[in-house]
């Protein structure tokens, strides 16, 4: 088989699978986040932390619980890493760094997963497992709790309450992310995944030296790490490395489980507000920048330029053999729309253009498929802002779902909107003011701006993946990567949450010929052309600078 | 715009003049300039948070321009300064056509005496005091000659008035005490008789007060829908901002550190300027559109929500029908020939001046071929008059075999009187008139008597209501924009229901009493959806506070006009159609102007991006797509292309996107493809223009 059609088969099994899932996956959460019907172990789970079930929360209420429990959760992370050296299966490593243990929790928590260590070289079991598997399905159930609010903020009226937090987050927990995570990892295993508590076998090669060959609880991490978008390897190499993603199949499941819950979240939105086509929208709008990115990344790494390159048949740096550039791409492409982060290549190695589709990625905000939540919940904000300004041509003043967009929604959106690149942009520029922190970069020129530009894009937008080329451990990257995560992730829910309450107080507004149809192709257009227009705008100046200046001969 | 409607010729050519009142006329400019650079005050400025980063990166590049002078640099400055005084000019233009409007108004407010009553009614002593001493309460008595001192309430007399100062309608009107005529408002003229009025409204907020505030715009404040859009657009300003700010050292990293003029060009081409620039003259604009079609709302938040409307209350009367009943059609009974009723029902109505007589004689002729006979053709004729008492006209002809009788009016009058002398009306005419009244209409018998022969029926004309010729495509047209109209009358269902139908309206409301209507608009509003009706009596008054709309007419009282939103000085029930119709024009503008601001961006970009980088990576001079001479020449062609966005889109922000009224889907497309993709394209080609231009220009090249 020629790897184009091997690629294209891929493709489109790829999307024929996401395709069968739309319904029956989306329908799933959303009954989990609309019944009232506790589980036992639920309820048992409530009674434990205190929280009546069946309580709404007020979205001030609601914010604090997020924010508290990502703020014990942060705590818990960094503790357990310092204290490694004293835990069980520690596998002799000693306690991580301060700036590297705060980095790596506040990574975790905030879903980014950026990595600023070697996962085999400086973490054992217990934290593998107790530390940021554990967060990686609670950050995950956290970004679908929040956008449960903001699609209850449409679907409500007259009320102040928008849902409870620990009742959204034990539900996607249990009733979601396990049972999947269960079932995938086993499917992982039976196609070579390891799952073992082993620490490091020496063994003699062919060559007469000794490798330490890695063992560990790999396929659980692994399967979580794609399905709630995280991102963090077990292993430095993360999904090039062959214990955590071993075969061609391994590599498409992986690419589908990152995709699968935020492509279905639309779904959930149409079933809660009453109204399919409104998911049908916004999941087109998604699906056309994902198969955009997507087509636009294999075609700059098949058609790479440079005799070495072609000679190879395309860009072959840093990118696995068993793979190859259309697996490569497919999934760089997926990584970087969905705020996971994962990489099965070295992106750092990627052409030019294909860095900068990656960069550009990310700077869409994550929200084509997006993150599981914040995808949807950045989607719908963007949705909020052209319904805005088409609301207007249609001679009325903007609703969307029945809901009015007056000042108070537009002063949230707005701030959403501003928040990422505000972050990105200065982060980049103060590093690139200080000459210190220049001094961390590998390369210069282009490449080297590209690079800054990459780990601020990635932090800010929760993504997680590296450009990898800085040296990013020393304190100040640290410190400033961490922050950006941080107010990358939380801001924007403050702003999202805001919002949701100011929904869910106003009365609807009926629809009629004259209200501006949300899910027609021509608003698919439009939303799509807002999202370009909004990105392409603020980071055009920057993108001129890296991938661009890089590209252009 | 469909077509307004306006009832007398005069007022058409009135209207069609004021619209086209020179918005591109270069004098109107010239006019406003000094106004335009008055507002150059930071303190004004700082209200419209586009423009005043705009001037603050003025004084940034003009600080620059001094330190380090350059073409270059002074040519930034200028067109940066000339940016913001044509983004003041739109504003100034916009209130410059209000205070006009305004300067006719306070004319009439003049120094006029008025003559307070004392102790009224006890006695009639009076003194004189200045008008605007008047307080809430007092009276005064006004004849004729004498200007109405203050708003108020006729209490006793009637007159004839002259609002010609506030309406510009010439004919006069009669206002009286008691009533839904009372109101009469400062500064109109009495032409006859004497009145005593009791003033309504405090000194300084009298109508005419309000009236010249209103078009001066001195008491405009933003509406919610503006607010919005200014979150909106202050936070793409900040983005914009933290963008260029951010780039500097990434420039600097790339060894193209660039000069603070560049920084702030580069800020003000990207900051929305088209629509920041002409955002408060498309407000007032809105508001002096209504003014144009004689309406005055109270505020511009009343004006935006007529553009949400979903619901219009319609009085049948006057607004879906024509105010009177007109006869449709002759019945004959059996053994009579049409054209022998149609001829009795023309004799017999000669004599009946109503308007209903009228008409009867008017289908006679039209349908029928019968030509109205003059009254005096007929000398031999005895003419029986309609009046209220009988409800029947006639004439008796002298001719040789005796007096020719003939009646007709009111089906029971008629009945009587054919009875009483001796005839008897056949079932089949009763049926007819049962018909008649069933399908909604009012029927009317007709009979004749030769010499002393028993009276015989002849038949029955039926009478209608005439619904106003376009009423139904008027309301197709609505029902596509997605707004329901509700017929409100005090007629009984059934006949409410033969017109709701032939009118094609969604909806009606029969026998429809105030607390009636009070209750649709409650119930319209629980839904969720707005409603806007007309008014004028008291009665109205608190449904016209309770809708989202409520238009007063001019000649309502004064109850109905403070309760309401708006007043239309024509007094045209029609006329909440318009309004809606310029509600939704002015949101229109307000989108089309913003996507096309933004739109605009993208051409800016590939302009200066490349300009300001292609020094250190070559490669960029491919996104220099326009081909454009020079770095310079190119940062220099974007800025101009900006400043003269602005001067060539005040006419459409004072005149308004063109609308033609149909529903959400097509408007859109159409908005989107020019205003969106034009405002893609059109910079491209302005951009380019200019830069061969600009080329030539020594210093710039």
């Amino acid at each position: 088989m020629s790897s184009t059609l091997a690629g294209w088969l891929q493709a489109l099994a790829l999307v024929g699978a996401l395709a069968l899932c739309y319904r029956p996956l989306g329908d799933y959460i959303a009954k989990l986040l609309t019944t009232a019907k506790h589980l036992r172990v639920e309820r048992g789970i409530y009674k434990t932390i205190g929280v009546d079930g069946d309580a709404d929360q007020r979205w001030p209420v609601y914010l604090r619980s997020v924010l508290a429990f990502s703020l014990v959760s942060v705590l818990f992370l960094y503790l357990l890493q310092r204290i490694q050296n004293h835990l069980m299966l520690s596998l002799g490593f000693k306690a991580v760094g301060e700036h590297g243990a705060w980095n790596t929790a506040i990574s975790f928590v905030t879903n980014t997963n950026w990595q600023d260590y070697a996962g085999e070289a400086t973490l054992g079991h217990t934290v593998q497992m107790a530390g940021l598997a554990v967060q990686n399905f609670v950050s995950a159930a956290v970004g679908i709790a929040v956008v449960a609010t903001l699609i209850r903020g449409f679907t409500r009226s007259r009320t102040d309450r928008v849902g409870n937090f620990w009742v959204d987050l034990t539900r996607i927990c249990l009733r979601l992310l396990l049972p999947l995570s269960v079932v995938f990892a086993l499917v992982l295993v039976a196609n070579g995944v390891i799952q073992n508590f082993h620490g490091f076998h020496d063994l003699a090669t062919l060559g007469g030296d000794t490798q330490s060959i890695p063992g560990g609880p790999v396929a659980s991490q692994e399967v979580i790490k794609e399905l709630g978008t995280n991102g963090g390897g077990f292993f430095n190499a993360n999904s090039a490395h062959p214990f955590e993603n071993p075969t061609g199949f391994t590599n498409w499941l992986e690419v589908f489980l990152l995709l699968v819950i935020s492509f279905s979240l639309p779904r959930t939105f149409g079933k809660m507000i009453g109204d399919h086509r409104q998911g049908y929208a916004i999941v087109s709008v998604m699906g056309i920048f994902w198969a955009g990115s997507a087509a636009l990344m294999t075609f700059f790494e098949t058609h790479a330029s440079g005799v070495a390159l072609k000679a190879a048949g395309a860009a072959m740096e840093g990118k696995e053999v068993r793979f190859g550039p259309w697996a490569t791409s497919l999934f760089a492409s997926s990584t970087t729309l969905t705020s996971t982060g994962a990489v099965d290549g070295a992106h750092d190695s990627l052409t030019p253009g294909g860095g900068g589709v990656a960069i550009f990625d990310m700077m869409l905000g994550e929200i084509a498929p997006g993150g599981t939540g914040s995808g949807l919940y950045g989607m719908l904000v963007l949705a909020i802002v052209a319904v805005f300004v088409a609301g207007l041509m249609v001679g009325r003043t903007p609703e969307y779902l029945g809901k009015k967009l007056g000042g108070r929604e537009m002063k949230f959106a707005s701030l959403y909107i501003l928040t990422t690149p505000a972050i990105v942009l200065v982060g980049t520029g103060v590093a690139m003011a200080l000459p210190g922190e220049r001094a961390n970069m590998l390369n210069s020129g282009a490449h080297g701006f590209s690079e800054v530009l990459y780990a601020f894009t990635s932090a800010g937008n929760n993504n997680g993946s590296a450009f990898a080329g800085i040296t990013v451990t020393s304190p100040w990257w640290d410190t400033a990567l961490g922050l950006a995560m941080v107010f990358g992730r939380f801001l924007p829910m403050i702003f999202v949450l805001a919002l949701a309450g100011s929904l869910a107080q106003q009365q609807p507004v009926p629809a009629t010929e004259g209200t501006l149809p949300t899910h027609k192709p021509l608003f698919v257009g439009l939303l799509s052309g807002v999202v370009l227009i909004v990105v392409g705008l603020t980071y055009f100046p920057a993108l001129a600078l890296g991938p661009l200046a890089e590209g252009l001969h | 715009m469909s077509t307004p409607t306006l009832t007398t010729p005069a007022q058409q050519e009135a209207a069609v003049h004021r619209v086209s009142s020179n918005l591109l006329d270069p004098k109107v400019l010239l006019a406003a300039v000094p106004d335009a650079v008055k507002k150059l005050d930071p303190r004004v400025m700082i209200k419209n948070p586009v423009m005043f980063v705009v001037e603050v990166g003025s004084v940034v590049t003009t600080v620059s321009a001094i330190a380090d002078p350059s073409v270059f640099a002074w040519a930034i400055t200028v067109w940066l300064w000339l940016t913001t005084i044509f983004a003041n000019l739109a504003e100034a233009v916009a209130e410059g056509r209000g205070k006009a409007q305004a300067e006719t108004l306070r004319r009439t407010k003049t120094d006029t005496m008025a003559r307070r009553l004392l102790d009224w009614p006890a006695s009639q002593a009076e003194e004189q005091v200045a008008a605007t001493e008047l307080q809430l309460g007092d009276h005064v008595v006004a004849e004729a000659g004498e200007i109405i001192p203050g708003d108020g309430d006729v209490v006793e007399g009637v007159a004839s008035v002259d609002e010609s100062a506030i309406t510009g309608e010439s004919a006069p009107v009669i206002r009286e005490s008691g009533g839904d005529r009372s109101a009469v408002t400062g500064g109109t003229k009495v032409l006859s008789d004497r009145i005593v009025v009791k003033i309504a409204s405090e000194p300084g907020k009298s109508f005419i007060d309000r009236m010249i505030a209103l078009v001066e715009g001195a008491a405009r404040q933003k509406t919610p829908n503006e607010i919005a859009l200014n979150i909106l657009l202050a936070s793409l300003t900040i983005v914009f901002l933290v963008t260029v700010s951010a780039l500097q050292p990434m420039a600097g990293f790339a060894g193209a550190p660039q000069t603070l003029i560049v920084l702030v060009a580069l800020v003000v081409a990207l900051i929305p300027t088209t629509i920041g620039a002409l955002l408060s003259a498309i407000g007032i604009a809105g508001m002096d559109r209504l003014v144009q079609r004689n309406v005055l709302a109270m505020s511009g938040r009343a004006v935006e929500a007529a553009g949400d409307v979903n619901t219009l209350l319609l009085d049948k009367t006057g607004t879906i029908t024509l105010g009177n009943r007109q006869a449709a059609e002759f019945q004959p009974a059996a053994g009579v020939s049409v054209d022998e009723l149609a001829n009795a029902a023309q004799l017999s109505s000669l004599a009946d001046e109503t308007p209903e007589g009228r008409s009867i004689v008017v289908l006679a002729k039209t349908d029928y071929g019968l030509r109205a006979r003059a009254q005096g053709e007929l000398t031999h004729a005895t003419w029986v008059p309609f009046t209220a008492q009988t409800r029947m006209s006639g004439v008796d002809l002298d001719e040789a075999d005796g007096v020719h009788s003939v009646r007709k009016g009111a089906a029971g009058s008629v009945t009587n009187w054919v009875t009483e002398n001796g005839g008897t009306v056949g079932k089949d005419v009763a049926e007819l008139v049962d018909g008649i009244s069933a399908a909604g209409g009012t029927p009317l018998l007709v009979a004749s008597r030769i010499g002393s022969a028993a009276p015989r029926a002849l038949g029955v004309i039926y009478l209608k209501d005439v619904v106003k010729e376009g009423m139904k495509e008027r309301f197709d047209e609505l029902r596509r924009m997605g707004i329901k109209t509700i017929m409100i009358t005090g007629d009984n269902p059934l006949t409410a229901k033969a017109i709701a139908d032939e009118a094609g309206v969604d909806d009606f409301l029969a026998e429809a009493t105030p607390e009636d209507k009070m209750a649709l608009i409650k119930k319209e509003q629980e839904g969720g959806k707005l409603v806007a009706m007309t008014g004028d009596g008291t009665n109205d008054a608190p449904a016209l506070a309770q809708a989202d709309v409520g238009v007063a007419m001019n000649t309502g009282t004064m109850a109905a006009k403070e309760a309401g939103n708006m007043v239309d000085l024509d007094s045209n029930p029609t006329k909440l159609i318009e309004i809606v119709e310029i509600g939704k024009q002015l949101l229109i503008t307000r989108g089309a102007l913003t996507t096309f601001s933004i739109a605009n961006d993208v051409a800016k970009y590939f302009a200066i991006i490349p300009a300001m980088f292609v020094s250190v990576y070559p490669g960029l001079s491919h996104l220099n797509i326009m081909a454009l001479h020079s770095p310079k020449s190119a940062i220099t062609s974007a800025i101009i292309f900006n400043a003269l966005v602005i001067i060539g889109l005040i006419p459409l922000a004072l005149r308004g996107v063109k609308y033609r009224p149909s529903d959400a889907s097509s408007l859109l497309r159409r908005n989107i493809l020019i205003y969106g993709f034009g405002g893609l394209v059109v910079p491209f080609i302005g951009i380019k223009a200019i830069d061969l231009i600009v080329q030539f220009i020594p210093g710039l090249r």
